[in-house]
């Protein structure tokens, strides 16, 4: 079944949307990348609560005209205007109050919504029953989706790729550093506003699949997810597009192979299974990785340690260290060291004295600046150098017994 | 307007809004000033998957299992957020994002697989509550304030709240001046002896508690604006803490009346015949509040910022 789906088998509507899903995917996670870089994400949970007052102010006035009031290109329309007040509502509160960023987003968002909600009641005492479709601008619903409603997605999400395109190279500079970006003459708050506006333009085109209150994950999700994976900004746009993508398009076709399967959710899910899977295995920056590299390191600190003892005749307690040298053919079970060991140690404890000797000489302060007790002295020193240490610190010395 | 149809039909809800608001508004307060302000907003949206998760595993709405299926939500979503942002290095706004809006899918997705049909129990409900219908039937005038029958027909809604508006109340007060030290300068706080992490959690899951006792009876949405914009309508009128926190109760309570009032009987006054969404107008209200703060508070510049045109 769910390989039907994502051969997109399953019916025209089913098609539809997993296309329409897919471009939604690309757009917002390409568009949500600046926003995430900006350390801006959850505006866009501003601007798409903000959305809702207008979609049912749009509704009244459709219905007031004589019109249908279900136009989804006039709902769209609405909902695009009451979010860009609430982003101006959003920016003059940041701006010219002390507020926080943080609580303007929480202000306009839960004011709009509220008074969203409110319209929506209205809507509802307008009788005839038609705000069944408006409810569905709080979830998504992809039921009943038309020929139309996926060109208006088609159209919308291709444009934004567009502008995003155009916009690339000042809005990168901005998010990483708009300071100098004021200072090279860019309109940075202009800047700003182009970013929250192409976040706006996913938001509305994304209301019919996903909803309002899901759109937000489409647009941080793929971004913090291909994040992981890359240090290029260039790049993570390139991933975030790609994941929104796949994300989109593998839950649309799930959310198709059985019922009960609401198409928003899913999509949401599938990019927080990717985002999970990559937090927990990507290269560099991931958790396993992380944890690898702290055992490889543990490791070294403890070969180290061990070895210093041996060299000094000590005891060792520790007992992965003992394991671990054992393992390495070091040392035998009861701690003494074996042959090799014993030269390995003798030449970890030289090393630490050829350290000491750079570390309390003024010439060498900058290979002395790189000691951190593992690093193999070779790595910041010449052979001849070394040689030079090895004078100074003279021949091997009997132990006193 | 007589108390014979007051007391029944609007008493309880104005009640309940009112004190779910100040609830909320006091810990908001403190998230405000900490930037936090959108923990509350993350809080009411994990709020869904706590209760559902709790109806599938009791298969009864009730409300004691469902608040604690809420409050658990809303400390593993707390936790989450910050294993995210700690494990993959990630800015908080972001971790949160990820969170919430995960956490709420999930919720969704559990509702529409569950067989919720039978019980009240949907996404509308949740973001919208039901403040309307919590009524006392019981009522018959001012005198069944006296009445010990009546009162036992309260709605369970308006006990819990004021229970929950006290023990916010208490936690504020007891730990004021540790809050209030390491909100301002956490450093000094922690040289002080006090256990700023712990605090600050303490202060989410008041939060959290809030969240979820005023959720059950007003939705998510009047708790978000009643955690976000009393506090900060109140932060733009004053620069003490005291006078702060009073301000921010003053306006929850202004907007809790206010919203309700309008939302029952503005679009009577207008002609209309039915009664607005009160939660709705209640965000609404705070909203307005908060719009005359920023324009007209006495404090409501940066202090020391360069006047902007």
């Amino acid at each position: 079944m769910i390989r039907d789906a994502l051969l997109l088998q399953l019916g025209y509507n089913a098609s539809l949307v997993a296309v329409g899903a897919t471009l939604l995917g690309i757009a917002a996670g390409a568009t949500g990348t600046f926003l995430f870089l900006r350390k801006r994400a959850l505006v866009s949970d501003a601007i798409s609560h903000a959305t809702l007052p207008g979609v049912c102010l749009a509704f009244i006035l459709m219905v007031a005209l004589g019109g249908d009031g279900r136009n989804l290109l006039g709902l769209l329309t609405g909902s695009a205007i009451s979010a860009w007040i609430g982003l101006l509502c959003l920016g003059w509160l940041v701006r010219h109050t002390r507020l926080a960023e943080d609580a303007a987003i929480g202000a306009v968002l839960s004011v709009f919504f509220g008074f969203g909600i409110v319209l929506l009641t209205v809507i509802q005492t307008m009788g005839s029953g038609r705000q069944a479709g408006l409810e569905s601008f709080l979830l998504g619903s992809t039921a009943g989706m038309l020929w139309s409603d996926a060109i208006v997605i088609t159209l919308g999400g291709a444009l934004t790729l567009a502008l995003l395109l155009v916009l690339r190279r000042p809005m990168t500079l901005v998010a990483f550093d708009p300071e100098y970006a004021a200072a090279r003459g860019l309109p940075v708050h202009r800047i700003d506003l182009a970013m929250m506006g192409l976040v706006m333009a996913v938001t509305v085109v994304g209301l019919k699949i996903v909803g309002l209150i899901l759109i937000v994950a489409l647009l941080i999700i793929p971004a913090v997810t291909a994040r992981f994976w890359t240090e290029r900004s260039d790049r993570v746009v390139l991933l975030a597009g790609l994941l929104g993508g796949m994300s989109g398009y593998a839950g649309a076709a799930i959310s198709a192979s059985a019922p009960n399967l609401p198409t928003g959710p899913i999509i949401v899910l599938v990019s927080f299974v990717l985002f999970a899977a990559s937090l927990l295995l990507a290269p560099g920056r991931g958790v396993l990785a992380a944890v690898l590299r702290h055992l490889r390191f543990q490791k070294r600190v403890h070969l180290r340690q061990g070895l210093l003892a041996l060299a000094q005749g000590h005891l060792i307690y520790e007992p992965l260290t003992l394991r671990l040298l054992k393992r390495a053919g070091l040392a035998r079970p009861d701690g003494v060291a074996t042959d090799q060991g014993r030269a390995r140690a003798a030449k970890a404890l030289r090393d630490e004295r050829r350290w000491q000797m750079i570390r309390s000489d003024q010439d060498y302060e900058a290979a002395a600046a790189l000691y951190d007790g593992l690093r193999d002295i070779e790595t910041v020193l010449t052979p001849d150098q070394i040689t030079e240490l090895d004078r100074a610190i003279g021949g091997p010395k009997g132990v006193v017994a | 307007m007589t108390g014979a149809e007051f007391v029944p039909l609007s008493l309880s809800p104005l009640l309940i809004g009112t004190l779910a608001a100040v609830a909320c508004a006091l810990p908001g307060n403190f998230l405000v000033l900490r930037r936090q302000a959108l923990i509350g907003d993350a809080i009411s949206h994990v709020v869904l998957p706590g209760i559902v998760v709790a109806f599938l595993v009791t298969g009864v709405i009730s409300t004691w299992p469902m608040m604690a299926g809420a409050a658990g939500a809303a400390v593993l979503a707390v936790m989450l957020i910050e294993a995210i942002r700690r494990l993959g290095r990630i800015e908080p706004g972001a971790a949160m994002g990820v969170v919430f809006t995960s956490m709420f899918a999930a919720g969704v997705l559990l509702l529409e697989q569950s067989d919720t049909s039978t019980v009240h129990l949907d996404v509308e409900h949740a973001l919208y509550g039901n403040l309307e219908s919590l009524i006392w039937l019981d009522a018959t005038g001012w005198a069944s304030l006296l009445d010990l029958e009546a009162l036992r027909g309260l709605p369970p809604e308006l006990p819990r709240i004021a229970v929950t508006l006290i023990a916010v109340v208490l936690f504020t007060v007891v730990f004021w001046r540790p809050l209030k030290l390491s909100t301002f300068d956490e450093g000094f706080a922690r040289t002080l002896g006090i256990r700023t992490n712990l605090l600050g959690l303490a202060l989410v899951v008041t939060a959290a508690i809030a969240a979820v006792a005023s959720f059950d009876a007003v939705g998510s949405i009047i708790v978000i604006a009643m955690f976000i914009c009393p506090p900060a309508a109140a932060r733009l009128m004053t620069n003490r803490l005291e006078h702060q926190v009073l301000w921010s109760v003053i306006f929850a309570v202004t907007a809790a009346v206010s919203g309700y009032v309008l939302a029952g009987y503005g679009p009577l006054w207008l002609g209309g015949q039915d009664a607005v969404s009160a939660a709705g107008m209640i965000a609404t209200m705070s909203g307005l509040i908060l719009a005359v703060a920023a324009r007209f508070g006495p404090c409501r510049t940066r202090a020391g910022a360069p006047q902007q045109g």
